[in-house]
């Protein structure tokens, strides 16, 4: 077991430097010189050329040939990775603030909204995909899908923007803006909850349906086992490896927090300064919290695959 | 009219496609829309053509910010724009963004899965790391990244001054965003559909004869996965629509057209001074889309290929 956990592990970081090059390319080489972008529309040549030096955008992409072999990895490319390995995501080029500091910031208001949304999002998508599934091809089944795909078909941000119109500017029920106190949490959490729950209750009406049809539920069924008892001891337990994979893999998306939600209520978590980040040019943000949320999906990855082999013992380990 | 030929997969799913009431009204929904599309598109490009401004783009500040009537039926914008034109030309943008994406994502998507499932080994796992390296990226942070980057480059580069002249920078931005990022779910589809087919007689048979690897991957088996273009672009096509509203939100998306995505965006800041017709309009047009999409794009994949539905719950 140590040494399946240790070689999925080890398998993380071929798939972590190949992510590592797809941003590097992306915003290094087919995006140009960065510069441009962190000067914004109306700038001189003098600060942009500044910007270049200062930033160490004037270097070689990958190899440095100019005083071979005693520069040879003094490049961008180079750079950066050892600037990650030291933790080191850059700074930010509105406060001079350290990323790295900034994300630190980041992190807990963001779990603060995605946490209990998470949470709450799971336990209502599963009651409900199991009533689904319970009633199955039936009214109650059937106007279930409808209603959610219903919740599905309009954006977050219209959601967002009823909510706080009506609930929150207009009703005075909750706070519109700020991040002060649990009551600042209750709206955000509630729109989150709303707008997600339609596509997780059809994920796991599918999920639980394929397995009401399989033999042992025909088994269960045929020696007098009640159909609650079906639903909730055999179905939901075989049904855990799917669930199990679509909540580990959404959990690095607790990290990146929600951006929408963030934004419009005012919580300074990671969303919000991805969002004030892009509508800044600011590269060094956008930068580390892509590579650092595909890192943690990519650890999720890992982690789905070791889990599997706890929730189902047949599973062998290769 | 009866025939000894055996009736085709899309004859099939057909008839079970007209028996469903519900999949009946979505595609005639659909179809609503496909020919507002094809009207905007016609407005859109007889005054680029000409060089004029579009009618839904000339501004008239006497009429600002107008409550519905009979004249303008969604009421006027900023810029006295009639809304439901502005909606209309939403449409063009949701439709032109489905095209434009699956010409990077069907053959990127299906040309790679092909490979990857046909021959397996080496091929299989290169491309195999290639898509999970990208899919490894939190698909909005992906796209967000792309768009942001490629609008900075097709704004600075002078060739590409040509292009944008036709498609707005912004629209195409989110294209290139959207499209590298959303092949890896066809390629994946594709390439499990490969590696079954690959050990079916009739592609022994074809190999017996010596028929070359190109033909067996493109004229034999090609036809046979072909339904998964279909359905995948069906239930792409939603998730494309509701990420644009997103991406404008951001401000990496469609800059100077009417999206819906930017209608919306735009609503925000009059919804304060009751001016609410521009955000229910561009909502109603955008959810009745997806939902019709979404519930035609389900009915069709059951119709097309039934286990499909649980094979993608398990590995997604």
């Amino acid at each position: 077991m140590a040494a399946y956990i240790i070689r999925r592990l080890l398998s993380v970081i071929p798939i972590a430097l190949g992510v590592l090059l797809i941003t590097f390319l992306l915003f290094r080489v087919i995006g140009g010189n960065p510069a441009y972008r962190i000067a914004g529309k109306n700038a001189t040549p003098a600060k942009i050329a500044q910007i270049t030096h200062d930033r160490g955008y004037d270097l070689p992409y990958f190899l440095n040939y100019r005083d071979f072999p005693r520069q040879l990895f003094y490049t961008q490319f180079f750079r950066l990775v050892r600037s990650l390995l030291h933790g080191d995501f850059g700074e930010s080029i509105t406060n001079k603030m350290r990323v790295s500091m900034l994300l630190r910031d980041g992190i807990l208001p963001s779990l603060c909204v995605t946490t209990p949304l998470f949470i709450l999002d799971l336990g209502l998508a599963i009651g409900l995909a199991l009533l689904a599934a319970y009633f199955r091809e039936t009214w109650i089944d059937r106007s279930l899908v409808v209603l959610a795909v219903m919740a599905m078909s309009i954006s977050e941000i219209v959601y967002i923007m009823i909510a706080q119109f009506w609930l929150a500017s207009e009703w005075r029920l909750f706070p519109v803006w700020g991040f002060e106190g649990p009551q600042f949490l209750f709206l955000p959490v509630l729109i989150g909850v709303v707008a997600g729950v339609g596509g997780s209750v059809r994920f796991y009406r599918t999920v639980m349906l394929d397995e009401m049809y399989q033999d042992y539920v025909r088994t269960a069924r045929a020696k007098g086992v009640a159909s609650t008892k079906i639903l909730f001891s055999h179905v939901l337990r075989n049904a855990l490896i799917p669930i199990l994979t679509n909540v580990i893999v959404a959990l690095p998306f607790l990290y990146t927090g929600s951006l929408l939600l963030e934004s419009f209520f005012g919580i300074p978590g990671l969303g919000r300064l991805l969002v004030t980040a892009i509508a800044n040019g600011d590269e060094d943000i956008i930068f580390a919290e892509t590579f650092i949320g595909a890192i943690l999906f990519v650890l999720a990855n890992t982690l789905t695959d070791i889990a599997y082999t706890w929730a189902d013992p047949r599973i062998r380990l290769k | 009219m009866s025939t000894d030929r055996p009736e085709s997969l899309w004859a099939i799913a057909w008839q079970q496609l007209r028996r469903k009431r519900l999949a009946m009204v979505c595609l005639t929904i659909l179809v609503v829309y496909a020919g507002v599309w094809l009207y905007a598109e016609g407005n859109f490009w007889f005054a680029r053509l000409r060089d004029v401004t579009p009618t839904y783009r000339i501004s008239n500040y006497t009429i600002r910010n107008q409550r519905p009537s009979i004249a303008h039926w969604l009421g006027t914008n900023y810029a006295g724009r009639d809304n439901f034109g502005q909606i209309v030309q939403g449409t063009r943008i949701a439709f032109e963004i489905a095209v434009l994406t699956s010409v990077i994502v069907i053959p990127l998507g299906f040309v790679l899965g092909a490979f990857a499932g046909y021959f397996g080994r080496k091929i299989d796992t290169a491309i195999v790391y290639l898509f999970s390296v990208i899919g490894s990226v939190p698909d909005i942070l992906l796209i967000t990244a792309i768009s942001y980057v490629v609008r900075g480059v097709v704004e600075r580069s002078p060739s590409m001054q040509t292009v944008t002249r036709y498609i707005d920078s912004g629209l195409l931005a989110v294209c290139v965003g959207l499209g590298f990022t959303g092949w890896v779910g066809l390629c994946r589809l594709i390439r499990a559909e490969y590696m079954k087919h690959r050990e079916r007689q009739y592609v022994l048979a074809a190999r017996s004869l010596g028929v070359s690897n190109a033909a067996i991957m493109f004229r034999h088996i090609a036809p046979n996965v072909a339904h998964l273009i279909i359905i995948n672009f069906s239930l792409r096509f939603p998730g494309l629509i509701l990420t644009e509203a997103v991406l404008s939100y951001l401000g990496v998306g469609i800059a100077n057209e009417p999206s819906w995505g930017a209608i919306i965006n735009d609503s925000k800041q009059r919804l304060w001074l009751g001016n609410w017709w521009e955000l229910a309009g561009a909502t109603a047009a955008m959810f009745f889309l997806v939902l019709a999409l979404n519930l035609f794009g389900d009915a069709l994949r059951d119709a097309l290929d039934p286990k499909l539905r649980t094979a993608e719950a398990k590995t997604t």
